[in-house]
């Protein structure tokens, strides 16, 4: 369904771009790139964070004198959370503010909206944090700048299995979103490779609330684990349930549970479960505090999460590859990021691979009392 | 066994929810004839105005907790008398068509007007009733899901009473079975209307708060989706038929939880909204409603 409308989306587009040619950006003296994502509603978190980083980034750039002697003006727009808005904002920042490049979605499923529409233009996108592998598989215009799903699952079935020594997993997949269900396929198939068995698959709906039916059944297999690959306001409202229900077993997730949220809807029910996360704001590493320091200078004091550690590192990526590339035209863009090799992000080492995903290393974190703690790192 | 025993606590307490909602759907149905859509959001109201409530009062003790669900219920009393004063009541001569628009306008009005003021994030819903858990053998229940059961139980035995045991939902009675002729022996179908208002939507209110306590997270269109279950409810029931409303919400939250926790959870909405079509299909008037002939 969601590529019918694309591709009818798409061509329709493609249709006006020929008929009126697309105009040089009227303001020489400035190079436009568009940012979209969810800066209200239900993953309103993701977008906030990821569009203040990548505004801070572009503002460092235009404060040191800005990328080939131009300053780079970047338009943002919401995507408010809703399916189908993605493809609108983009079509708008690409025919109607002319922009050059475009970052955005935080999410997989917004992002491959706002992927069939940059495609069609010629227009190349950086995904920050879609990690579904559909996103960047949309064309050869789309980049991202984080780890794919089966990395990202791969990683927590092991974590699963010889950390927390589980033999028995159950699943609870958001069964309309993208990242959901592509980060449980990689679970299912993983886990019982590293010597589990997945004892329940359950399934519930984008927006659902109750999840106590499925929670009652999955307490009925008796887990040692529950991996949950959703966004953090679902996970909050399953770990308060399950607790409700006298579920003790720790759940797992993705880097979609890393916001302020988790902890304020979920309380004492979400301590002691484990995520998979871009970065920890705790690691040593002197360009992460450096970028900690920064960030809570612009933004109040505001500790960032790994959504604004992709965002900043989306915008630098680009900003490298527009200076590489010598020319701010979208094509001789799109190349230069493709040859991305060795960019030393505040996420860790990038190299970009043939398949236009990031080549990185993932952390594990853990909530105690309240806190994201930092447990360990884990390489490719 | 004990899984099915746990189940159907959990449908216990979403029926309740729903029934408080469909209750509000079938009574303005009864004496007014036509779908009130913005009920649904008179329930987000609630649940907002409880978790405001919510800061000024302590929390996690019986006392507060009921101070909160009494002050979302006032609230949205007059929340609903406002809406019907001016929405409804200069349209009571238009076709049904216009009011039913006007119902879809202030359902918007109202989930916009709140994220305008209140923000489009999420947020969260602090605990307002103590909380703990009882274990009945293999059986554990949250307080939460008993204050839901028992709240919704008073709620309705008290409706009960003010519709069959006082003037006022005598006349009640009386304009849902003919407008005009209660008119004609000195009914004031204004304020018999305007109660109506008032008592659906504070049965509305007291369900938001319940629904947030369940499931903590509270934003500008949760809604929508439990209002379409109950007005779903309402019509299974037989609208305009209490019991019958109160019936539909406890079929619709029995039959969403046992699909939710099988293998076709995914089907679950599916599934209940098809349980309608064909309970339509053989009962057009509803499971408890009365099939009447339109007089010309």
């Amino acid at each position: 369904m969601n590529a019918l409308i694309r591709l009818i989306l798409a061509s329709s587009v493609l249709g006006l771009f020929s008929a009126c040619n697309r105009q040089e950006s009227p303001a020489a003296g400035t190079i436009k790139i568009g940012n979209y994502g969810a800066i209200t509603g239900k993953d309103g978190t993701f977008g906030d964070s990821s569009t203040k980083a990548t505004r801070l980034a572009f503002e460092e750039i235009n404060a040191a004198g800005g990328i080939l002697g131009k300053q780079i003006e970047l338009v943002v727009e919401d995507t408010q959370s809703k399916p189908g808005e993605a493809s609108t904002v983009v079509k708008k920042l690409i025919t109607r503010d002319n922009v050059v490049a475009l970052i955005g979605e935080m999410t997989s499923s917004r992002s491959l909206e706002g992927a069939g529409v940059a495609q069609a233009f010629k227009i190349p996108m950086i995904s920050p944090s879609g990690t579904n592998p559909a996103v960047t598989a949309t064309g050869d215009q789309i980049f991202r700048a984080c780890f794919i799903d089966p990395f990202q699952g791969a990683v927590l079935a092991t974590f699963a299995r010889d950390q927390l020594k589980a033999h028995r997993a159950a699943i609870l997949t958001s069964i309309s979103s993208a990242y959901s269900t592509g980060l449980a396929d990689v679970f299912r198939v993983q886990f019982p490779k590293a010597g589990g068995t997945i004892v329940s698959d359950q399934k519930f709906a984008e927006g659902d609330k109750d999840f106590k039916a499925q929670l009652t059944a999955i307490k009925a297999a008796n887990p040692d684990v529950i991996f949950l690959p959703c966004y953090y306001t679902e996970a909050a409202l399953v770990a308060k349930q399950a607790r409700e229900l006298g579920i003790t077993a720790p759940l797992i997730g993705g880097d979609g549970w890393e916001a302020p949220e988790l902890v304020q809807i979920g309380g004492a029910a979400i301590d002691g479960c484990y995520y998979s996360a871009h970065y920890s704001a705790e690691s040593p590493d002197p360009k992460v505090q450096a970028f900690v320091k920064k960030y809570q200078a612009r933004f109040g004091g505001r500790t960032p999460d790994g959504m604004a550690a992709l965002g900043y590192d989306a915008a630098n990526m680009l900003a490298d590859a527009i200076r590489r590339a010598g020319s701010a035209e979208p094509a001789k863009i799109r190349d230069a990021l493709a040859a991305t090799k060795g960019f030393e992000g505040v996420t860790g080492r990038i190299d970009m691979d043939a398949d236009r995903n990031a080549s990185k290393p993932a952390a594990i974190l853990t909530i105690k009392g309240g806190k994201f703690t930092y447990v360990q790192n884990v390489s490719p | 066994m004990s899984e099915f025993l746990q189940q159907l606590i959990n449908a216990l307490s979403l029926g309740a929810i729903y029934a408080l909602l469909a209750l509000g759907y079938t009574m303005v149905y009864g004496v007014l004839r036509f779908i009130n859509f913005a009920h649904a959001d008179v329930f987000m109201v609630g649940a907002f105005t409880g978790s405001y409530v919510a800061k000024h009062v302590p929390s996690g003790t019986l006392l507060g907790g009921l101070a909160v669900l009494f002050a979302a219920m006032a609230v949205c009393a007059v929340l609903g008398v406002l809406i019907e004063r001016l929405a409804y009541r200069p349209l009571r001569r238009a076709p049904v068509l216009n009011v039913l628009i006007t119902a879809i306008g202030v359902s918007l009005l109202l989930e916009y007007g709140v994220q305008l003021t209140a923000g489009a994030n999420p947020r969260s819903f602090p605990a307002v009733f103590p909380v703990t858990r009882f274990q009945l053998g293999p059986l554990t229940v949250s307080s939460n899901q008993l204050v839901v059961i028992a709240v919704a139980l008073a709620l309705v035995g008290g409706l009960q009473w003010i519709i069959y045991r006082t003037r006022l939902g005598a006349a009640m009675r009386a304009v849902s079975l003919n407008p005009r002729a209660a008119q004609l022996v000195g009914i004031n179908l204004n304020t018999v209307i305007a109660f109506t208002f008032a008592l659906g939507s504070a049965l509305a209110g007291a369900g938001g708060v319940l629904y947030a306590l369940n499931y903590p997270s509270i934003d500008p269109f949760m809604g929508v989706m439990p209002g379409l279950k109950a007005f779903v409810a309402a019509i299974l029931g037989g609208i305009g038929s209490l019991p019958g409303a109160a019936l539909g919400a406890l079929i619709l939250g029995t039959a969403e939880t046992f699909v939710g926790g099988s293998a076709y959870s995914t089907y679950k909405d599916a599934i209940a909204f098809g349980l309608l079509i064909v309970i339509m299909l053989f009962r057009p008037a509803g499971l408890l409603g009365r099939f009447t002939v339109e007089k010309v």
